[in-house]
């Protein structure tokens, strides 16, 4: 008999010797003389448990870690391959609380499946929702995508749907679908994990956008960082190609949809939807004034669609199970779920899909178990680098788009960094004025000039050179890189700036918080 | 083939390909390790552009090195989940360890050290590269460990 057993080849569980341990199973199992089939599945977004390694067994998967090599011979001396005891078996991986508790909608399939098998994929709901959209008409599959209430999961949380319709309503000899893949924030891998671990949910997605607009070519701009992503999408595509799934004629539809996967240089402001424009185009990355807008003047000047990994990817469950089985999850204007992704000095760190609603103290001590270092959690950054702190005093808001913007903090891409109270603000917000400068497009001056006036403003407060001039200084800097830039890079550093210094007022040696500015 | 021959039929295999400077620029980069600036006029010719527009365009963006790296490049991420783990101090002890700094090449070609903002492994933190293979979790010793064998295996 042949047990399949599944270990992931996602970047996390690479990153601690996953081909390693796959290799020695392999090994072992030879040796041994048994007979067993290695899936490398995606990850189940459990990344303090990796490897982990998951055995089919008659009762459902059962789980073992974390797992390393040295541990194999150990799992096979306690049957590991029929569920046996053993100190990393870790029940039934459906039953694992922290999977169980979650609301899994787009990531419903990630770590189940093999990422790159078509088969596996349908199995699991695949091409469900593309087949219902070629029984629709474009106009009636975008209004799903408007009904479902979705919104941009790349940060801005513009309404998915009101894109879509501006370019079916759009007259052009080609219109385009591009996927920002560029996932530059800090704290954030829900885009990585899909495309390693689910990408034909991407292709699936895109390929719904091009019918529901008329777009017969898609790109899929990923991140020069991401080297496994760009290989197992380049594979997925291939294989949904040959399925039909992509290609002149989908599924003998009539309908026309070419993917192009396109790899980035490393430039952060690239993920700002114009500059990857303009990357795309073969340029530098710089921003472009709005309007015209992307979706009447974008790639190449034709109607464009461009939308972040996770709004895309989630439109294929919207068309399997309608618009309002989505629009069921979520509070106010905050429809459906969102990956959640627990970073930085998180004991449980990993992707938590819920329905928007739930607070940042469940996600730190229910999901994340509280600090990695044992110690007092102290500021936690949501939303990437351009998202501000948000102190403890803040953590039972609803994650809402709405609720959070009523605080000047913001939801973005759902990635939550966690910072222990070693951290000292003064120096995360130099941080960000310092990446700024680095990242900084350089087309406007209060983002270009003022991140690194702002490094050295922060270097004046800290050692005292007339700190309550320099406070008044990088308020009045703040302000005028939050209303002058032509962009968020440089119109939203001020947001972790301002959080650090009106929540942690004694990191820069100032005593009681003056919030009389932003 | 030389240098400059290989990068120009690169070049020439990408002008018919829509914004198709990037991808080859990634080509060249690929086949000679970085993107000599001799080559640059060659490039500009096959793309029908300014010296100037490709010079900008490979100055630009962070991943193009117009010099060439040391036969490890290693990238410690220095983005903020990697900070909340210690990655300030673990950049200190890689420049300690490889004898080169930010930016650097070690006196023997043989490392280079570069930061970089995020490798999508924020959760288990902190994270590096060596030569595109990612790890996680890294301690300073295991940092040494990784180095050492990537540096056997090269
Ligand atoms: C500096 C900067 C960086 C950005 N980086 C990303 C990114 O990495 N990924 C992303 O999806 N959106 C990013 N955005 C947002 C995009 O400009 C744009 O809003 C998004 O691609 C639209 O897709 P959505 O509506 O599906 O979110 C960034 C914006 C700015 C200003
Ligand atoms: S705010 Fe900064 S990144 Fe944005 S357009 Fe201006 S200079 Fe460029
Ligand atoms: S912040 Fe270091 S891997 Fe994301």
């Amino acid at each position: 008999m042949t047990t399949t057993v599944y270990v992931p080849r996602d970047s996390a569980a690479l990153a601690v010797g996953a081909d390693r341990v796959a290799r020695q199973i392999e090994a072992e199992a030879i040796a041994r003389k048994v007979d067993v089939r290695i899936v490398r599945n995606g990850s189940r977004g459990l990344f303090w448990l990796e490897t982990l390694v998951e055995v089919a067994t008659p009762e459902g998967r059962v789980a073992y870690g974390p797992v390393t090599r040295a541990d194999v011979a150990g799992l096979f001396d306690a049957s590991f391959l029929s569920g046996g005891a053993h100190a990393l078996n870790l029940g039934l991986t459906d039953e694992i609380p922290y999977l169980k508790k979650q609301e899994r909608l787009t990531f419903m399939r990630m770590g189940m499946t093999d990422p790159v098998s078509v088969a596996d994929y349908e199995a699991h709901e695949g091409f469900a929702g593309l087949r219902r959209a070629l029984t629709l008409a474009p106009a009636e599959i975008v209004q799903q995508v408007l009904d479902s209430g979705l919104r941009g999961r790349g940060g801005a949380a513009f309404p998915a749907g009101i894109k879509w319709k501006t370019v079916l309503a759009a007259q052009a000899p080609q219109k385009y679908i591009v996927c920002n893949a560029d996932e530059g924030d800090s704290g954030t891998f829900s885009d990585r994990m899909t495309m390693e671990g689910d990408p034909l949910m991407l292709v699936e997605g895109m390929a719904i956008a091009g019918i529901a607009t008329g777009a017969t070519e898609g790109y899929i701009y990923v991140r020069s960082e991401y080297p496994h992503a760009i290989a197992t999408l380049n594979e997925a595509i291939r294989h949904a190609e040959q399925a039909g799934f992509l290609g002149d004629d989908i599924l003998g539809s009539g309908h026309r949809f070419r993917l192009t996967v396109r790899k980035a240089a490393g430039a952060y402001v690239c993920g700002e939807e114009t500059a990857l424009l303009e990357s795309l185009e073969g340029r530098r990355g710089i921003v472009r004034a709005k309007p015209p807008l992307p979706a009447l003047q974008g790639l190449f000047g034709q109607p464009t669609v461009i939308n972040n990994v996770i709004t895309l990817a989630s439109v294929p469950i919207i068309l399997s199970r309608g618009a309002d089985f989505y629009k069921n999850y979520g509070m106010g204007r905050s429809r459906g779920t969102l990956p959640f992704q627990l970073a930085g000095n998180i004991r449980q760190g990993g992707l938590v899909e819920k329905a928007f609603g739930l607070t940042l103290r469940e996600l730190l001590y229910d999901f994340g178990g509280g600090s990695a270092s044992g110690r007092p959690i102290k500021a936690v950054q949501v939303g990437g680098p351009l998202g501000a702190y948000v102190p403890e005093a803040q953590w039972d808001l609803p994650l809402d788009y709405e609720a959070y913007a009523a605080v000047g903090a913001v939801v973005g891409h759902g990635g939550i960094v966690v910072h222990d109270d070693t951290a000292d603000m003064s120096q995360l917000a130099r941080y960000a004025m310092e990446f700024c400068a680095i990242e900084s497009c350089g087309k406007c001056t209060p983002c270009r000039i003022g991140s690194t006036r702002g490094v050295e403003v922060i270097d004046k407060i800290t050692s005292n050179q007339n700190r309550p001039q320099q406070v008044i200084l990088l308020r009045d800097l703040c302000d005028t890189m939050l209303h002058g830039s032509l962009c968020a890079m440089g119109g939203m550093t001020p947001y972790p700036v301002l959080s650090a210094i009106n929540h942690y007022p004694e990191d820069f040696g100032i005593e009681a918080p003056d919030r009389f500015a932003a | 083939m030389n240098n400059l021959d290989i990068a120009t039929s690169i070049a020439a295999a990408h002008t018919n390909v829509p914004g198709g400077l990037l991808p080859a620029l990634h080509g060249i980069q690929d086949a000679l390790g970085h993107v000599p600036s001799d080559v640059v006029p060659a490039v500009a010719e096959q793309f029908n552009l300014s010296r100037a527009e490709v010079h900008g365009v490979v100055s630009y963006y962070h991943h193009f090195r117009s010099t060439p790296a040391g036969r490890l490049l290693v990238q410690v991420c220095s983005a903020e989940a990697c900070k909340a783990m210690g990655a300030d101090a673990l950049l200190e002890h890689a420049k300690k360890h490889l004898g080169c700094d930010v930016h650097g090449t070690s006196a023997d070609g043989q490392y280079s050290l570069e930061p970089v903002f995020c490798l999508g492994l924020c959760a288990s933190s902190p994270a590096i590269a060596v030569n595109d293979e990612v790890h996680a979790r890294i301690t300073p010793a295991l940092f040494d460990d990784i180095v050492e064998e990537a540096r056997q295996a090269s």
